[in-house]
C-alpha cells in the first residue's frame, strides 16, 4: 500500500476529535506552530494508525495534533496548534 | 450565551443505535444502507458519520462514511463501497440485513460541506464513492426552490472504472431535469458508441467541464486520495483559489 494512499485529510478525525472538543472543529481555523500558516482543520492532512491520528500541516509537515487511544485515557498532544479560531455557528468559514 | 442545541450542535456527540430501514444495491460494490435513526439532529450535504462494529469478544471496528441522503431527506441514507480485505465495508455490504441494528455517530464535519444559500456556481468533481457526499449536495440542491436553483448552476464531472460502476447512474442521467449538467469519465472500459470521456480527470477535461476561474466557482473534490491531490492541484494551475476548492480524501480501508 503506497503511502500517499494512507494520507486522508483532517475532515476525517472530525468525529475523533469531538471526543475532546466541544464543538465542530473541521471548519476551525488553526494556525501552524512550526511555520505559522493558518488552514481549517479539515484540510490537515491526517495519518491514521491503530490506535489514533495525527494531523499534519499541508504547507510544512509539522505534527498539528496527534490524538491516541489508549485503555482508560484519550490522548491528546495539540502542542503544534498556535492559536484556534472556532466558529460558534455552523461553518461561517464555508461562508467565505 | 449561544444556546448550542439551537444551532444543532449537541454538546457531546454520542452512538446512537439506528436500524436498517432498507437496502438496495447501487452497483456490484456499492449499497446503499437507508437508516431509522432516532433522535438524528439533522445534517447538512457533505456532513459523514462513525460507524462502529463491535465483535463479541470486545474488539471493535470504526469507520466514516460520507452521507448520501440530503438534509430534506426523513431518513439517513449511506453507500457503502464494499472493499474485499475490509473489516467493516463487507458486513455493511454483504451480512447487515434489514431490522438490524447499527451504531453510528454523527453528523461530523464543518468543512466539507454545502448549503443551497451559498450560492455558486457549484462545480462537484467526484471519483469512484466519492460522488456519495456530493450526491447529497446534488439531492439538496434538486430539493431547493426554483428561485434559489436558478443562480446556482450546478457542473458535476464524475470518474468511474466502468459504466457499471457509476453509482446512483439512473438519477444521475435524470440531472439535467434540475439544470445540473452531469458529464461522465470511464477509465477503464466503456461500451460501444460511448459519447462521455473515456481517460482519466486531466487538466484539458476540467477546463471543459468546469467554470473558468473569473466565475469564481466553488469547488468541491472527493475520491481516493492521488485523485484528490491530482484535481486540487490542476484546479490551483488552471488559476482556481485555493480556498474555493474544498477536498475530501477517501481511503483504501474499508
Amino acid at each position: 500500500m503506497q503511502t500517499e494512499e494512507m494520507r486522508l485529510d483532517g475532515n476525517a478525525a472530525g468525529g475523533m476529535l469531538r471526543e475532546v472538543f466541544a464543538l465542530e472543529v473541521t471548519a476551525a481555523l488553526a494556525r501552524c506552530a512550526g511555520c505559522g500558516s493558518v488552514a481549517p482543520m479539515g484540510t490537515l492532512l491526517e495519518y491514521g494508525h491503530g490506535m489514533g491520528v495525527v494531523l499534519r500541516c499541508p504547507t510544512c509537515d509539522t505534527a498539528v495534533v496527534r490524538m491516541t487511544h489508549t485503555p482508560g485515557w484519550v490522548r491528546l498532544d495539540a502542542s503544534g496548534i498556535a492559536f484556534l479560531m472556532i466558529p460558534e455557528t455552523p461553518t461561517p468559514a464555508a461562508q467565505v | 450565551m449561544t444556546d448550542l442545541r439551537a444551532v444543532g450542535a449537541p454538546p457531546r456527540l454520542e452512538w446512537l443505535v439506528s436500524t436498517v430501514a432498507k437496502v438496495h444495491n447501487e452497483t456490484r460494490r456499492a449499497r446503499t444502507l437507508v437508516l431509522d435513526v432516532p433522535l438524528w439532529p439533522g445534517h447538512r450535504a457533505g456532513q459523514h458519520v462513525d460507524v462502529r462494529l463491535v465483535a463479541e469478544d470486545g474488539y471493535q471496528a470504526q469507520r466514516s462514511y460520507s452521507i448520501a441522503s440530503p438534509p430534506e431527506s426523513p431518513s439517513l441514507e449511506l453507500t457503502v463501497e464494499r472493499l474485499d480485505d475490509g473489516e467493516v465495508s463487507p458486513y455493511l455490504c454483504d451480512v447487515l440485513r434489514v431490522g438490524d441494528g447499527l451504531e453510528i455517530r454523527g453528523p461530523i464535519g464543518g468543512y466539507f460541506v454545502w448549503d443551497v444559500a451559498q450560492g455558486g456556481p457549484l462545480f462537484l468533481v467526484a471519483g469512484g464513492s466519492g460522488i456519495v457526499p456530493l450526491m447529497a449536495m446534488m439531492r439538496h440542491y434538486a430539493a431547493a426552490p426554483n428561485e434559489l436553483r436558478a443562480d446556482v448552476p450546478v457542473r458535476l464531472l464524475y470518474s468511474a472504472r466502468t459504466l457499471d460502476d457509476v453509482i446512483y447512474r439512473d438519477e444521475l442521467e435524470m440531472g439535467s431535469r434540475v439544470d445540473a449538467r452531469v458529464s461522465l469519465a470511464l477509465t477503464r472500459d466503456a461500451p460501444a458508441g460511448w459519447g462521455g470521456y473515456r481517460r482519466r480527470i486531466d487538466r484539458a477535461m476540467l477546463e471543459e467541464v468546469g467554470w473558468p476561474p473569473n466565475e469564481s466557482p466553488r469547488v468541491f473534490v472527493c475520491g481516493p486520495t492521488p485523485l484528490v491531490e491530482s484535481v486540487a492541484n490542476l484546479l490551483v494551475e488552471i488559476g482556481h483559489v485555493p480556498s474555493r476548492i474544498r477536498t475530501e480524501r477517501f481511503g483504501p480501508t474499508g
